[in-house]
This record gives C-alpha cells, structure tokens and sequence, in this order.
C-alpha cells in the first residue's frame, strides 16, 4: 500500500465511521401545543420564524418577507430569517424546507412553488415540530396548519369594477378585459366574478364588449391592447387583472392620443406603474400590499406556535396593527380587500 | 507527494495497472480527501450536518444527479457530451404523469414506458451523431429545447399530482432500519453495473481510445458509431429513470420538472475528472464528485449561507473542476520531467 493509498483509505473510512455512526433514526419532538386554540395566550418569546419564498431576489418577496415580516417577528421578539433557492423551483425548495426542519425551526412560512412537490417536506417538518404556514401560493390544505390568502377571488372582481367605474365616471360607456391566457384558473375565475358584479344595478352604466388574452406576454398584451381601441372607438376602460397586461397597456395609452381618454386599471405592481399613475394614464389600480401581507404571515405563525390557535375555522387572533383575524374554512386567514394604489400612495412601495 | 504519483494519467491506462490503480487515480484520489474532509469539518461545525436526517436528504438530492452521470460519464469520456438529459427528465415526468392521468395504473407499465421513451429520446440523439454525423454539442442542445417544449406540449402548465400515496411514500422510503433511502441499492447496483462495463470489458476500455481519437479507433476495428449510439440510448434510458424517482418523490408531474439538471449532471462528471475532450476520466472520481457537490450545497445550506453565496461557490467549484485535473496532471508531468523515468514500470508500490 502506497502512502497516497494509506492516506486516502483513513480519509474514507473517518468519513464512513462518520456517516454510520449517525445512522440511527432520530426523532423530532412535537412542540405539543394541545388540541384547542387559547386564545387569550400571548406570543411565545424567540420564536425562530423563517421565511422561505419562492425565490429570494424577487422584489415582491423581498418587500413582503423583509419589510413586513422582519418588523412583525420583531415586534413579538422572535428570530426573524429569510432563505430560499434563487430560482424559483419546486424541487430547489424542497432541499430549503428539508434545511429548516434540521435546523429546528419553529414556524416556516413558505410561498409554494408547486402545491404537491413540496407536500412530502412539509409534512416531514411538521412531525419535526415546525409549524407550516403557506402565504401567497397555497399547498394542498393538508401540508401546512395555515394558508395566509392575500386576497379572495371576490374581492379582487369587486375591487377592479369598483376602480374602473370610478375612472370612466358617472356616465359609464363601453369597457373591455385584457386578461392573461385563456385558460388561466384564477383569470376566468375573476372574469367570470367580474361579469356578476357588472349585473348589479349601480354598475348598469358599464358594458363590458369584450375579453381579450395577451398570454402574459408583453408584447401581445401590447398589440391586443391597440387592437381593442382600433374595434371599439368608443371604448371607455380597459380592466387588465393581470400585472403583465396592465403595464403593457399602460404603456400603449400613454404613448397614444387615447391617454387620459380610455380609462385604465387592473392587478399591477407599483414599479412597473409608477410613471404612468404619475402621467394620468392610470388613475388607479389594485393589488395586496405585500408587507401587510407577510405582516399577517408572521403574526399567524406565531399564533400558531404559541397555541393561540391551531388552524381550525372560527379561532381568532390578533394580528398586531393589522387588528383581529378569524381562521376560515380550511385553515385559512384572509388579509382583506385588495390595496388601492393611486398617486397619493405610490411612492410609499417600492416593489 | 509520494514518488509512485507518476503513474500513468487515470484512465488512460490500458490493462497494464491492476484495478486499485486505476480506481485510485490521483485526482480521484484528491476528490476522495476532499469528501472526507468536507464531511468532517462540516459535521464538526455546522449542527445537524452529523444527523441520519441530514444524509438522507443528501441521498435523495443526489440520487436523480448520479443516476445520470453514471452513462454521461460514459458519453463524456468518448468525446461526446448529452445536454438534454434534464429536459428528457422533464418530458419523462410530463408522459408518465399524463398516462396517469388518462388511466394507466400499472405501475411497471408506467415504469416500463417511461425507460423506453427515454430510449427513444436517447436513440433520437444518437441517431443525429452518428447517423448524421453532428456534433453532440450542438444536437443535445437541439434536443434540450425540443423536448422540453414537447413536454409543455404533453401536459401545459398543468401538474399531475394524484399518485397512490403509497407509490410517492415507497419512492423515498429507507431501507427498513436504517435512514438510507431503499433507491441508493438502485444506483448502487447500477454504478456498479456500470463500473464493470466501463473497467471490465473491452468495451468499455475502448472508449477511452474513442474519446483520444475516433479515427484511429475505427481503423483499429473499434465500433465508434454503434457504441456511441447505444452510450446516448442508456443516457436516455438513465434520464427516464431519474425522471420516474423524481416524479414519485415529489409527487408531481410538472413541464418543468429538473430543469437545470444538466448542468448540475455535467459539473459532476467535469469535477469528476472526466475530461471534457474526451479519453479521460472514471466512476470513483464523479461518484465522489457527485456526493461533494450535494454534501457541500446542503452543508452551507444548514450553515445559513444565502443562496447568492452559494451559487458562487458552485460557480467557483466548477472552474476548479476544470482546472484542477489538469494542474493536478501538469504538475505529475513536471515531476516525471524532472526525474528522468527510471522509476518501475508496471510495479506499482
């Protein structure tokens, strides 16, 4: 036996007697918070509460994770941390998860990339003792003790009708939809939400003549936007519920004689919107507040992992300036209305 | 060093050097090291490194890497290279959950589909390399885009995800008694299969003069082409078996399911050793290779490094893995300069 030889086989034998030595199955305590909720209990101290996004670097994340749930988990005197993969991938996520549960932490509050794939890692956390709360993007409702939702289907639809007629006026007129793909779940759920709301009496000014898809592409967004004012002179308001659709039109109506003339609102973000809130393109638009939102997120955590409640419908908590919230069906908590972005609020978020 | 360090380059050796030799190239040898001491420094100051849990998250994350880069080892060291093995992942999975979905519940017909569409999708590559004569480069990169949009085609942006749960709990279950996840016997068994093909056969040594040169490998009788042809087909196959595990261990049937992987497969097999021109290279040091990449990601994982550092890490990790062979081969080539060859030919230690 050469010497390199001697040296290599001590090397992977010290690192074998390692890995067996560990080989016996370890077991993770349950943090045992009882079968009922408390809710007159108060907000264990150091709760380790980590945020796990869908990918980090992500403007949206780093305002939601960073200068809404930092502040809450300080504000219970929790430890506070953010990681996660930097694309966002099911699988990427997984070997987060599967982190955090080695690293004992208490609560996880994760966007799910893929509702499924990231069950089986959940689930291992949680019989670790972690306490899983989904924000943003749900995970099948038996992964996680919570499902913190920034918006319900029917607020969104109410709000956008709401905003569009506000900016057309008393007078109403003709109204069309730039939506996403055409088989997009959520968008024909707020399309179809949306239609129910115009049949009330208040909106009857409002004739909504057509829904058009820009495939959540900038540049078809762009085209089908054009196109809706070269078919319908007469067109009013263009409601776009999508933060692709809504910035490519934007940026058409600016740029046209129709500024100002066809009204605009929908789902945006405040960076993609800020110049054209700031030239009268946009009156005003809608969106959750993404801070209140992993605000929520944490305070729902930490009631979770103080016992306060334990994820079944009818329990409330308070959620620090954000007020009391009551645990919906299944185990979820809604933050509210959208957020109403105007040019009196814009330059408050930078996401 | 030790004086016996001149050996011949790994892999390059014919029959002359018994097997431990071969097996224990140098830079095999420095990966091996490397392991151990990650292992060790890692285990001794990052908590949970030690745990049983912590290696059987490393076991499943590297399994779907080295299932592949036991046949790209193979292809690598022939000179070629297969960049569309996470994109026939990604179709594997979107096939499989869509028979699903149609109503195929057998599960060793699903299985049995699955290797054979990878087959295909393999032989597919083959067919353009060595039928058509192109560079595998630029095929592979052909077929990484094309079989990726065929699996948007398949199944959209739609998951499949409605498996018995008994197939996604069996997919990652231990071995009874221990933490080691059962589908480590799977890649074991094949690793070794594998070996003995590449270290045991003519086979296999020929595809070390393929990847020196194909022509003179022709005009010695080697069939260049009808191997190379079957290495694609097993990539292939081996890509749809990794596709297989990773659907069933995270029960989801997505489009976009691995993407990324190559390269993930290819900065093992490079870090591995293999030379990425070919002639060069074996299993020990990209199995080593492999379970290094995994150990060391999860590690500063547990350590809290943000993902940003960590993907300079893997970053600076693949240059090393590109230069370090060959400065470990330049130096040999300096010290066997510097004496001349009077050392024992074909009497190792």
């Amino acid at each position: 036996m050469s010497r390199r030889t001697r040296v290599v086989t001590t090397a992977v034998l010290a690192a074998m007697a390692l890995v067996l030595g560990a080989c016996a199955e370890d077991t993770g305590a349950g943090s045992g918070s009882g079968d009922a909720g408390n809710p007159t209990g108060t907000i264990r101290e150091g709760l380790k509460i980590t945020f796990l996004p869908k990918q980090v670097n992500n403007p949206y994340f780093e305002t939601s994770d960073n200068k809404g749930g930092k502040p809450a988990v300080e504000e219970f005197k929790g430890q506070y941390a953010q990681t996660g993969p930097s694309e966002a991938s099911p699988s990427a996520q997984v070997s987060y998860i599967n982190t955090l549960s080695q690293q004992g932490t208490d609560v996880i509050i994760i966007a799910a990339n893929d509702q499924d794939a990231v069950c089986g890692s959940l689930t291992e956390a949680k019989a670790a003792g972690a306490k899983v709360i989904t924000y943003d993007s749900d995970t099948k409702p038996e992964c996680r003790d919570a499902f913190v939702n920034q918006a319900s289907p029917e607020g969104i639809a109410q709000t956008q009708i709401k905003l569009i007629s506000e900016a057309v006026g008393p007078e109403g007129g003709e109204i069309a939809i730039l939506s996403a793909t055409a088989n997009a779940t959520n968008q024909n759920a707020w399309i179809e939400l949306m239609k129910t709301e115009l049949a009330k009496p208040e909106y009857s000014k409002l004739r909504l003549v057509a829904t058009v898809y820009g495939d959540d592409q900038d540049e078809k967004s762009f085209q089908e936007a054009q196109g809706l004012l070269s078919k319908y002179p007469d067109l009013k308001g263009i409601v776009s519920p999508t933060t692709v659709g809504i910035a490519a039109a934007a940026r058409y109506l600016s740029g046209s004689s129709y500024q100002g003339k066809v009204q605009l609102t929908g789902l945006g973000t405040p960076n993609q919107l800020r110049q054209y809130v700031k030239d009268g393109t946009v009156k005003s638009f809608a969106l959750w507040n993404p801070a209140d939102l992993g605000y929520l997120a944490a305070y729902t955590g930490a009631a979770l992992a103080s016992g306060i409640i334990t994820g079944k419908e009818g329990e409330t908590f308070t959620a620090g300036k954000l007020g009391e919230y009551t645990v919906g069906a299944n185990g979820e908590v809604l933050l509210g209305d959208p957020f109403e972005f105007t040019a009196a609020n814009i330059d408050e978020f930078d996401f | 060093m030790a004086p016996d360090t001149q050996a011949v380059p790994a892999g390059t050796t014919g029959p002359r050097w018994p097997l431990p030799r071969r097996l224990l190239g140098s830079w095999d040898a420095v990966l091996l090291i490397a392991l151990a001491a990650v292992v060790i420094v890692a285990a001794a100051s990052v908590e949970g490194v030690g745990s049983p849990r912590f290696y059987r998250f490393v076991a499943l994350e590297a399994i779907p890497i080295a299932l592949i880069a036991l046949p790209m080892t193979l292809v690598v060291i022939t000179g070629e290279i297969d960049l569309s093995v996470a994109s026939t992942v990604g179709l594997t999975c979107s096939v499989l959950g869509q028979l699903w979905h149609l109503g195929v519940t057998s599960l060793p017909l699903l299985i049995g589909l699955s290797l054979l569409l990878g087959a295909v999708l393999g032989a597919v590559n083959g067919v353009f390399v060595t039928v058509f004569g192109l560079p595998s480069l630029a095929v592979t990169i052909g077929t990484l885009a094309l079989y990726r949009g065929l699996a948007y085609v398949v199944l959209g942006d739609r998951a499949v995800a409605d498996y018995p749960p008994a197939w996604t709990r069996n997919a990652v279950a231990p071995i009874p008694g221990t933490v080691v996840p059962w589908f480590v016997l799977v890649l074991a068994a094949l690793a070794v299969a594998f070996g003995v093909l590449l270290y045991a056969t003519p086979v296999g040594r020929s595809l070390y003069a393929m990847g020196n040169n194909a022509e003179a490998a022709t005009f010695s009788g080697i069939a260049v082409l009808r191997t190379k042809f079957w290495l694609f087909v097993a990539t292939g196959a081996m890509a749809a078996l990794a596709g297989v595990f990773w659907t069933f261990r995270f029960a989801s049937a997505r489009a976009d399911n691995a993407t990324g992987l190559e390269l993930a497969v290819v900065a093992a097999v490079l870090l591995g050793g293999v030379s990425i021109f070919g002639g060069r290279g074996g299993l020990v040091g990209v199995l080593a290779a492999v379970a290094l990449l995994v150990v060391l990601r999860n590690a500063l994982q547990l350590a809290s490094v943000p993902a940003n550092t960590l993907t300079i890490v893997t970053g600076t990790l693949l240059i090393l893995s590109v230069v370090g062979p060959n400065l470990v081969r330049a130096t040999r080539e300096r010290w066997r300069r510097r004496r001349p060859t009077t050392t024992v030919e074909g009497t190792p230690s």
